[in-house]
């Protein structure tokens, strides 16, 4: 690929002797969408960070490019492509949200009637006009994120970096989030975005890395990930041994747990293989007493990645 | 944009962004001008007759000790500003906003010089406030022409940016406000320890040369004798060698710490 937005190889960040990035390469193509997924303490902040010029790499980084600009030696050409939106609010409190704008305006050198009218119409969008005359220290932690990610547009970014731009946001200001990213990008930007959920990388990115104690431990589209995780079953209990039994025979490929009397079966939890699952257990006469859809989810990418097998985790019930 | 331009734009629009701060919560830099005000009202009018009677040897009459104090608490309402200065750097550095503007393509030091600016510019305004308290209760600039009313102004501005970048650099390795008030106190001490409210030559032997060579004593001897006419010496290009230092030293620190990765 040459028409690459981020290029990174061999990126290292260590504080003292603390290894941060221990190596991590990174090519995200130009007008995608790319998640980097991991928990906390992963090193995606760092990441984040180091390729929008807030730090610097270690000296034995290679090769690190954003918008065909070399990282280390033309930053400030870097820093005119990119936008940032951290995950701790950029916003200064002390001044009203207009003038955070306005602020934003001056710093890009947008003539006094262009960046009024781009403030006002991002205020607009980020539906801010209400709170535009307010200190920003007094708006509440969702409308900081949505001022923040309105000033990070003000400059029209290319690239834009969003550092988990939806922790700590209620389901639809998540969702109006969300499709504001697909609109940037439906507009030609790139977008680099940190997450610790897989259901948002999995709805939004086109390609998700997997960044664990600062190594790259996958990397593919949503569906690729998805065939490493083996998280996926249906979960039967009974409070009967004899139909446990019986059960047990009649699905050959479940996985048995005697002790809670349930039978785990391998599946995607789609309506066909359920149905299925249903038929087998009917044809035997045998009747389940709790059947619950495990998801997978991020957890369980981890622990296919490193290999540490089955886990317990909270389930969701269908009834 | 060539890059004067751009440092100039930025920087103008850092310095707006400021003095908004001030503006808006101007209670920081208000409780600052006490302390100058409180010890010209204590000094005059407590203290007043005996210090003149001490100074000079003469007769008991506290609005000749008003003409002696009044350059010392100017250049102290200065030191004091500063504190502010610091404090609301340090306050700065820990905002998100200061990592935005990193990863803007703005010029670097644009940052710092909003802050130098309009804390300069503050130190003025107070300036002329504590200065409006000291006509009023009697002050009068006697024997100073226009040359050296601008000469004075022009020390004022020189010590108050010298004194700034300074605090600047304290602002910037201070971890909060706290720290960074505490490390500003000597910009509220020093004068005490100057020429400010007593001559150089009635303090203890041993502790003439720091009194006398201390950046406050040379630039208060100075304004004194542009104001009020008598002997300025060396004390004149003592003051600004001592400002430029302070200046230069400041922003070299200052620029050096800001421009390391932030934690």
């Amino acid at each position: 690929m040459t028409d690459l937005a981020i290029a990174a190889s061999g990126l290292r960040k260590s504080y003292g002797d603390k290894l941060v990035l221990d190596g991590v390469d990174l090519a995200v193509p130009t007008g995608s969408i790319f998640a980097l997924l991991g928990p906390n303490g992963a090193g995606k902040t760092t990441a984040v960070k180091v390729l929008s010029t807030l730090i610097s790499p270690d000296p034995d980084s290679g090769d690190i490019r954003v918008g065909g600009h070399d990282l280390a030696g033309d930053p400030q050409a870097v820093r005119a492509a990119i936008g940032v939106t951290g995950q701790f609010s950029a916003v200064d409190g002390l001044i009203t949200g207009e003038e955070n704008m306005l602020l934003m305006a001056d710093l890009h050198h947008l003539p006094r009637r262009e960046g009024r009218r781009t403030a006002a119409e991002l205020l607009e969008r980020f539906d801010l006009v209400d709170a535009a005359k307010r200190p920003a220290a007094t708006y509440s932690g969702g409308m900081k994120r949505r001022l923040d990610l309105a000033m990070t547009l003000v400059g029209g970014p290319r690239i834009i970096f969003l550092d988990e731009p939806t922790t700590g946001l209620d389901p639809r200001s998540r969702h109006h989030t969300w499709q504001i990213v697909r609109e940037l990008v439906s507009d030609g930007a790139t977008v680099f975005l940190t997450t610790q959920q897989l259901e948002e990388a999995d709805d939004l990115a086109d390609r998700i890395a997997v960044l664990n104690a600062g190594r790259i431990t996958a990397e593919g589209t949503a569906q690729e990930l998805k065939r490493l995780i083996p998280g996926g079953h249906v979960r039967l209990r009974f409070t009967d041994p004899a139909s446990y039994q019986s059960a047990a025979v009649a699905l050959r490929d479940a996985a048995r747990d005697d002790e809670f009397l349930a039978l785990q079966i391998p599946s995607d939890g789609s309506q066909r293989e359920l149905r299925s699952i249903l038929d087998r257990l009917d044809s035997a006469g045998i009747g389940a007493d709790e059947l619950t859809v495990h998801t997978p989810d991020l957890d369980d990418v981890f622990f296919a990645l490193t290999g540490d097998g089955v886990r317990h985790q909270p389930e969701e019930a269908v009834r | 944009m060539s890059s004067l331009s751009l440092a100039v734009r930025d920087s103008s629009t850092m310095v707006r962004r400021n003095l908004l701060h001030a503006r808006r919560y101007p209670s920081l830099t208000l409780n600052l001008l006490l302390t100058p005000i409180m010890l010209l009202l204590l000094f005059v009018y407590i203290f007043g007759d005996v210090m003149s009677a001490g100074i000079d040897g003469g007769g008991p009459d506290r609005s000749e000790y008003i003409a002696y104090i009044v350059p010392g608490i100017l250049l102290m309402t200065i030191g004091g500003t500063v504190v502010g200065t610091a404090v609301s750097v340090s306050n700065d550095m820990t905002e998100g906003i200061i990592a935005r503007f990193r990863t803007m393509a703005i010029h670097r030091g644009s940052v710092l010089v909003g802050h130098v600016v309009g804390s300069v510019l503050q130190s003025i305004i107070s300036v002329v406030l504590v200065g409006a308290v000291a006509v009023a209760i009697g002050f009068r600039s006697t024997d100073a022409t226009v040359l050296e009313w601008i000469a004075a102004f022009g020390l004022l501005v020189l010590f108050a940016t010298a004194l700034t970048w300074i605090a600047v650099g304290m602002g910037l390795v201070s971890p909060n406000a706290e720290a960074a008030s505490n490390n500003a106190m000597p910009m509220i001490l020093l004068p005490l320890l100057s020429s400010a409210f007593i001559p150089v030559d009635t303090m203890p032997g041993w502790f003439q040369p720091i009194a006398e060579y201390q950046p406050f004593t040379p630039a208060i001897e100075t304004l004194r004798g542009l104001l009020l006419g008598g002997e300025i010496g060396d004390n004149g290009w003592l003051a600004v060698v001592w400002c430029l230092g302070l200046a230069g030293l400041g922003y070299l620190w200052s620029t050096s710490k800001f421009n390391r990765d932030p934690r």
